[in-house]
């Protein structure tokens, strides 16, 4: 029982470990240990009790009929917990199975936060593993390939920079057909709104930024986009352990919001993105918190609800069950908005899923599991058993899910599990149903 | 016998309190010390609110998700710390050997109710040990420290309670039950009973950045 057992071939692991010896991975350990961790983790190393409630809280444990080495503390115990007692004195093929379980087998939804008594976060710890398997050189290529892009592109699609503005020119062009006068504003100073997309959206969902300036356009709210490096607000790096490219990105970001002097940076529904700039990123380039405000499209879009400038043709047939995204609800707290949004929209009810709001069951996709890529694709929905069973116990054929890798995620799991059901972003339901020029 | 005992309500007493008073303010110490140096970034989220907030919500029983989803263990848990932790202190027989070394007397609970006590302390304590063996969530973390903190908290209270019903030979189990106790607070700062010192701020931790930077609750 345990990684070893179920160890998958990956080329980036592979590679990597082939280059590591004894010596040189006891050194990297000492040097993030002793480097750039603290107290902190002293402290929960030290003081887990090994009660194993937290197990309960995990997606992947639940949905492993209760195998203790898919338990947040068993995940632990074969990692970090190991690492400190050695003192890094591991071998290759030993950091092999600790880079799957770091990156594969843990979403760092910190769910288990609400089941531990004396406050460990296991999604700290699992960050921490990640950060010396990224120092080590091993990462599962799919998603060090999204962490290279940003690297070279500030991106994390390779999306060159004509081709970005080529994408919004293009979307621009397409709405114009419906919403004559539409604009997508680049560059604009002292816009009020300064809209941040991942690389994703021009890369594949496009129509994302189609809606979004449509929804904006009938809204009339005063906002742009950036032509420069730093429209991106995703965050790989983040996931791999690369905090230097971490704080680059954040820097980036920001400086561009900076540089148009705009008054709010609203984020598209993303959630790890929003985990870099109010937890992650920030912290890492020393800001306690960002130094542009930056909210999230739920509460954009609830707010511009609440002003009445979302005016609605009809209402999405509901009933809809919610699903919660563990970055923007655990992380920040915007679940009752999400749903005063949802009743907005929709005819029908709401029927939630066994575990919702701050205490929601993982989609399985977030953390970079998912950019990880094809070879843990089936390892990734076995955990998602227990997420799919909440989902079919609501009945509904409507998934509302503001952010990418849930909906990435989501529809995997829809698909595995015969749900039937239909996963929705907040745009996709503004868009369908708003008032629309004839 | 009687210069045994003698050693161990004496030298080895004031031993035992030395280590645990000492090791703990120095334990303390030097964690805050590495904590400002390392933990900047988690430091300045620090809010005392937040942090009782969430103590408070996690004191209260069924209250947590975690505590909800396992009754059995939410039981044994509190009713072990409780009791573990008033039984020794409001016993009439420590209160007495207060007395007669410091003049200290302050109320004591009943001797049928720490009787009771103490034993709740040993069946939590098998509680523990029982789902250490059965459950295999907890089997697979389970390491030597996990038993030896177990055993070192629970003699103290099986040694009081032979020793109270006079099992064996009471002089025998006197000086155990005494060496145990003294066993249990020197070890306190250096095995994981140190989560009696520092759970207080990793509970602190959670609570501060889940109130101020998640805006949702830890429990």
């Amino acid at each position: 029982m345990g990684i070893k057992d179920r160890l998958i071939e990956d080329v980036g692991l592979r590679e990597g470990v082939k280059r590591l010896t004894e010596d040189k991975i006891e050194k990297v350990v000492q040097a993030v240990l002793k480097g750039e961790t603290g107290a902190r983790l002293a402290a929960y190393n030290e003081i887990c009790m090994r009660c194993g409630l937290c197990s309960e809280a995990c997606h992947f444990y639940l949905s492993h009929d209760g195998d203790p080495s898919y338990s947040p503390v068993g995940k632990v115990q074969q990692t970090m917990a190991r690492l400190i007692k050695t003192k890094g004195r591991v071998s290759p093929d030993e950091i092999y199975g600790m880079a799957q379980i770091a990156y594969t087998e843990c979403n760092l939804c910190r769910r288990c936060v609400h089941f531990c008594p004396v406050g460990i976060d296991t999604g700290y710890i699992m960050s921490t593993v990640r950060r010396i398997c990224h120092k080590l050189g091993v990462t599962p290529q799919y998603i060090q390939d999204t962490a290279h892009s940003h690297s070279a592109t500030f991106n994390q699609m390779w999306v060159k920079e004509d081709e970005w503005i080529d994408s919004l020119q293009w979307q621009e062009d397409e709405a114009r057909e419906e919403f004559p006068g539409l604009r997508i504003p680049l560059d604009k100073e002292g816009a009020e709104i300064y809209y941040s997309v991942i690389a994703p959206e021009p890369k594949f969902r496009t129509q994302l930024i189609y809606q979004a300036a449509a929804i904006f356009n009938a809204a009339g709210v005063d906002w742009t986009m950036p032509s420069e490096p730093g429209w991106d607000n995703s965050d790989m790096c983040m996931f791999t352990g690369d905090f230097e490219m971490m704080g680059r990105l954040k820097r980036r970001h920001f400086e561009s919001a900076q540089k148009l002097k705009v008054k709010r940076i609203v984020m598209g529904e993303c959630g790890h993105a929003f985990r870099s700039v109010y937890d992650m990123g920030n912290r890492w380039v020393a800001w306690k918190m960002y130094p542009v405000p930056v909210i999230h499209s739920i509460e954009f879009f609830w707010e511009l609800m609440k002003q009445g400038k979302i005016k609605l043709a009809k209402k999405y047939p509901g009933p809809v069950t919610v699903h919660d995204p563990c970055n923007v609800v655990r992380g920040r707290g915007h679940h009752e908005k999400l749903r005063e949004l949802v009743r907005f929209l929709i005819d029908g009810e709401i029927i939630e899923t066994a575990s919702n709001r701050e205490h929601n069951l993982c989609c399985t996709a977030g953390g970079g599991v998912i950019n990880c890529g094809p070879p843990f694709k089936n390892v990734r929905l076995d955990g998602s058993k227990a997420k799919a069973e909440e989902l079919r116990a609501t009945g509904v054929k409507t998934i509302v899910a503001p952010c990418h890798n849930c909906h990435g995620g989501l529809e995997d799991t829809v698909h595995r599990y015969k749900l039937e059901m239909h996963i929705k972003f907040l745009g996709d339901i503004i868009y369908e149903c708003m008032e629309k020029p004839s | 016998m009687h210069d045994i005992y003698n050693l161990v309500t004496g030298p080895l007493a004031w031993l035992a309190w030395g280590i645990f008073l000492v090791g703990s303010v120095y334990r303390l110490a030097i964690m805050y010390i590495l904590a400002k140096k390392k933990d900047a970034a988690s430091m300045a989220y620090m809010s005392w609110g937040y942090s009782l907030r969430s103590i408070i919500n996690w004191l209260i029983p069924f209250n947590a998700l975690g505590w909800r989803k396992n009754p059995l263990m939410t039981v044994a848990t509190f009713a072990f710390h409780i009791c573990l932790v008033a039984a020794p202190i409001f016993l009439l027989a420590h209160v007495a050997l207060w007395d007669q070394f410091f003049g200290i007397t302050y109320p004591v609970l009943d001797e049928n109710v720490t009787n009771i006590m103490t034993m709740i302390v040993v069946a939590a304590a098998l509680v523990f040990a029982a789902r250490r063996i059965f459950q295999k969530e907890v089997r697979y973390v389970s390491g030597f420290q996990d038993w030896l903190i177990l055993a070192i908290a629970a003699l103290p209270f099986v040694t009081g309670l032979l020793a109270y019903y006079q099992v064996g030979n009471y002089q025998v189990m006197i000086v155990l039950h005494i060496l145990t106790g003294e066993i249990m607070l020197a070890a306190i700062p250096f095995t994981r009973l140190s989560h009696m010192l520092f759970s207080v701020f990793t509970r602190s931790y959670m609570g501060s950045e889940f109130g101020g930077v998640r805006r949702v609750k830890d429990w």
